[in-house]
C-alpha cells in the first residue's frame, strides 16, 4: 500500500494541532484532510471513505467518543485514533473499548507517532485485504451454479426441490460430466442439513481396503501404518449429507458394510469395537446401469433398493442444447476473472459451433473447451477458430490434410463398420447403388472390413 | 531571486557551520546563499509551559522577512523546536514554499549525554538543512534508506542516512529548482510569501 493510497482525516477543534498533524502526514505522502468539528467530519465521511481518522476527544458540540460511535456506524472498518490530553486518559480507555485502534496523548514523541501510523495502516490494510480476498475466494471457488433454462433442466430442478426437504436417499443418474455432484450439493443446500457438512466420497477412486478406512476411519494400530486414530468420512458427515459418487464401482464387501450402516446408522472404526452412531443423509450417483449390474449379480439387490429411493436422471448436454450458450457464457466470465483476462463474448460462429457439437463429455467437456479457448484468446471475443474439440470425430476426419479420396475411403469404412459389413444397408445410407459400392470396396481394398 | 538566505535565529554559539552549509546548498541545489541576520522575535514563539519554541511561528517570521532577491530562507536555531502535536522537531519547512528552519539543539551530542563532536554535529546540520530545503522544493519523505529525505525521528536516524538525495529525488530537485528559476523572481516572491503572510493568523503548513 503506497502512502498516497491511505486517506487520513484529522478532526480537532484546535487549528494548530490539526495543521501540524496534517503537515506531518503530508510530508510522508499520505492523503490528508482536516475537520474542525464533528459536523464537518461527518460531512467529509459522506463525501469519501477514509482509512484512518484522528479524533480529538474533547471538542465543542459532539465529542470524540460520540463521533467515533457515529463513524463506526457508517464504516465499522475505519481505523480511529483518539487524541487526548493527560486529563482524559480515562475517556481514551472508554474509546478503546468502543473500538478505537489506539490513542495519543498530546504531545507525542515523533518516533511513537511513526510507529502508531505504520501499525494503523497495517491494521487497515489487513482488514481490507481480508475482505477483498474473502470476496475473491467466494467468487472464484464458489461451487458452480446449475445453469440453464431448458425444459429438461427445469424438470430436474423440480425434482431436486421436491426431495430436498425430505430425508430420503437420492440416486442421481447421468452421463459423466452432467453435474451429478452439483445436483447433490443443490439438494444438500436446500435441505434442513445445510448448516452441516456435505462429505463427498468418490467410491471409484479408492481400493477396497482404503475405501473402508476412508469411510469408517480407523483406530491406532488397526493396520501397519495406522499410527494415529482417524475419524472416517461418515463421522465427519454427522448431521449432514454423505455424497457417494460412482457408487456402481464398489466391491462386494463394501456393499455389505454400507448396507449395514445405512440400515443401522451405526458402525465401528477399523480395528475398534466402539459403536459410533451417526446421523446422515445419503445421496449417491452413478453413470452405470445399476439394474443390469443387479441382474448380473455384481451389485446387491438389497443395497440397490436402499439407495434407489428417489431417482433423479440428469439429461446429457446435447439434450439441452439451448442451455449451452448460457453455460459457456458462465464459464467464460468465471475464467475471465480467475485468469484476469478481459474476454467478454463469443462470436456468433463460435456459439453456433458450441451448440451444434455433440458434447460426449457433457458440461465438464464444455468447461474444458471454454477454458482452453480462454487461455489462447487474444481479443475480447472468442472466435470459432479458437475453439478446439479433442473428441470431435468431425475434426479428426474432415479437417486434416486428407485428399478427397482418403475422406471417401474413411467414410465408406465407417458406414460399413456401422452396418457390420452389410453392403446393401451401407449402399442405402451412402445413397449409391450396391454395384458402385462394391467397386469402391474393391478400389479402396476394404474387403477385409466387409467380412 | 536565486539566493537561499541563511539566517541565524536567536543567539548562536558559533559560526563555523556557515561556510560548509553554504557550500552544501550550492553543491546540492546549485543555489547561491546569503548569510543575513533577520529581525526575528523569538519570544513570540516561546511556549512557557513546554519551555520550547513553536517552529511554525519562527517560520512565519522568517518568510515575512525574506528580501525580494531570496527564493528560499533557511533559519538555523539553537533553541528546542516543537509543533503542537509532537514533543519536538529537528526542523520544519513549508512544502513547496519559501521557508525552512532547522535547530542544532538536538543535533549536539551533549544533548544525549555524550562527549561533544563538532564534526558530527555539522554533518547532522547539513543533512537536516538539505532535508528541509528539499521539502521547500516540493519533495516529500523518501523511503530510500540513504536518501537525505528519509524521515528521521531520532538523531541516530539522521546518522544513518547520507547528506545526498537518492537519484530519484535528485532528479525531482533539479527539475523543481529549474522550474522555480523559470517562474521568475517577482511571481515567485509573490506566491511564496504572499501565502505565508496572508495566513499569518491561521498557520500555513507548519
Amino acid at each position: 500500500m503506497k502512502p498516497e493510497d491511505t486517506a487520513i482525516l484529522i478532526v480537532d477543534d484546535e487549528v494548530s494541532v490539526r495543521e501540524s498533524l496534517r503537515k506531518w502526514f503530508q510530508l510522508d505522502g499520505y492523503r490528508v484532510d482536516t475537520a474542525e468539528d464533528a459536523v464537518e467530519a461527518l460531512k467529509k465521511l459522506q463525501e469519501q471513505s477514509w482509512d484512518i481518522i484522528f479524533l480529538d476527544i474533547k471538542m465543542p458540540g459532539m465529542d470524540g467518543l460520540e463521533l467515533q460511535r457515529r463513524i463506526k456506524q457508517i464504516d465499522k472498518d475505519v481505523v480511529t485514533i483518539m487524541i487526548t490530553a493527560f486529563a482524559s486518559v480515562d475517556t481514551s480507555i472508554q474509546a478503546l473499548k468502543e473500538g478505537a485502534f489506539d490513542y495519543i496523548v498530546k504531545p507525542i514523541d515523533p518516533d511513537d507517532m511513526s510507529h502508531l501510523i505504520r501499525n494503523a495502516i497495517d491494521h487497515r490494510r489487513l482488514l481490507s485485504e481480508n475482505l477483498r480476498l474473502r470476496r475473491q475466494i467466494e467468487e472464484i471457488s464458489s461451487p458452480d451454479k446449475i445453469i440453464g433454462e431448458s425444459q429438461a433442466l427445469k424438470q430436474v430442478m423440480q425434482r431436486v426441490s421436491a426431495v430436498a426437504e425430505t430425508d430420503s436417499t437420492v440416486m442421481i443418474r447421468g452421463e459423466s460430466g452432467t453435474g451429478k455432484e452439483l445436483v447433490a450439493r443443490a439438494i444438500h443446500s436446500s435441505s434442513n442439513r445445510r448448516y452441516f457438512p456435505i462429505v463427498t466420497i468418490n467410491c471409484g477412486a479408492y481400493a477396497e481396503g482404503l475405501l473402508e478406512s476412508e469411510l469408517f476411519g480407523h483406530e491406532k494400530g488397526a493396520f501397519t501404518g495406522a499410527l494415529y486414530q482417524r475419524r472416517g468420512r461418515l463421522e465427519m458427515a454427522d448431521k449432514g449429507t454423505v455424497f457417494l459418487d460412482e457408487i456402481g464401482n464398489i466391491g462386494e464387501k463394501m456393499q455389505m458394510d454400507l448396507l449395514r450402516v445405512i440400515e443401522t446408522r451405526q458402525f465401528t472404526r477399523l480395528g475398534g469395537d466402539k459403536m459410533i452412531n451417526v446421523d446422515f443423509r445419503i445421496i449417491c450417483a452413478t453413470n452405470k446401469d445399476l439394474e443390469k449390474a443387479v441382474r448380473e449379480g455384481s451389485f446387491r439387490e438389497d443395497l440397490y433398493y436402499r439407495l434407489n429411493v428417489f431417482s433423479i436422471v440428469l439429461p446429457p448436454l446435447r439434450d439441452r442444447a439451448s442451455d449451452i450458450p448460457l453455460i459457456a457464457q458462465h464459464f467464460m466470465l468465471k475464467f475471465a476473472q480467475s485468469m484476469n483476462k478481459n474476454v467478454t463474448e463469443f462470436s456468433p460462429n463460435a456459439l453456433e459451433m458450441l451448440t451444434k457439437y455433440e458434447w460426449p463429455g457433457n458440461v465438464r467437456e464444455l468447461r474444458n473447451v471454454v477454458e482452453r479457448a480462454m487461455v489462447t484468446a487474444k481479443g475480447r471475443r472468442i472466435e470459432a477458430d479458437e475453439l478446439s474439440f479433442p473428441f470431435s470425430s468431425s475434426s479428426s476426419d474432415f479437417f486434416g490434410d486428407d485428399s478427397l479420396e482418403d475422406v471417401e475411403k474413411k467414410h465408406i469404412r465407417n458406414i460399413l463398420d456401422r452396418t457390420n459389413g452389410n453392403v446393401a444397408q451401407a449402399a442405402q445410407i451412402l445413397k449409391i447403388s450396391r454395384l458402385t459400392l462394391y467397386n469402391k470396396i474393391e478400389k479402396f481394398q476394404l474387403k477385409k472390413k466387409e467380412s | 531571486m536565486d539566493y537561499v538566505y541563511i539566517v541565524p535565529v536567536g543567539s548562536m554559539k558559533g559560526d563555523f557551520w556557515i561556510d560548509p552549509l553554504a557550500h552544501a546548498i550550492m553543491r546540492t541545489f546549485g543555489l547561491k546563499t546569503r548569510y543575513r541576520l533577520f529581525d526575528i522575535d523569538l519570544s513570540r514563539a516561546y511556549d512557557a509551559r513546554r519551555r520550547q519554541y513553536d517552529s511554525a511561528e519562527i517560520l512565519r517570521q522568517l518568510i515575512a522577512a525574506l528580501p525580494p532577491d531570496g527564493c528560499r530562507v533557511l533559519g538555523v536555531a539553537e533553541v528546542d523546536l516543537f509543533i503542537p502535536i509532537l514533543t519536538f522537531v529537528f526542523g520544519e519547512a513549508q512544502l513547496n514554499g519559501a521557508g525552512s528552519v532547522a535547530s542544532l539543539h538536538r543535533l549536539h551530542n551533549e544533548f544525549y549525554g555524550l562527549p561533544a563532536d563538532k564534526h558530527l554535529m555539522l554533518e547532522r546540520l547539513l543533512k537536516e538543512a538539505v532535508h528541509e530545503l528539499g521539502h521547500t522544493f516540493g519533495l516529500i519523505h523518501c523511503y530510500e534508506p540513504r536518501c537525505v529525505l528519509k524521515s528521521s525521528t531520532y538523531v541516530e536516524d539522521i546518522d544513518q542516512k547520507s547528506v545526498e538525495f537518492c537519484d530519484a529525488c535528485m532528479g525531482k530537485i533539479r527539475a523543481n529548482v529549474a522550474a522555480c528559476r523559470r517562474q521568475g523572481k517577482a511571481e515567485a516572491v509573490k506566491t511564496n510569501r504572499g501565502n505565508a503572510v496572508k495566513s499569518y493568523d491561521v498557520p500555513p503548513i507548519v
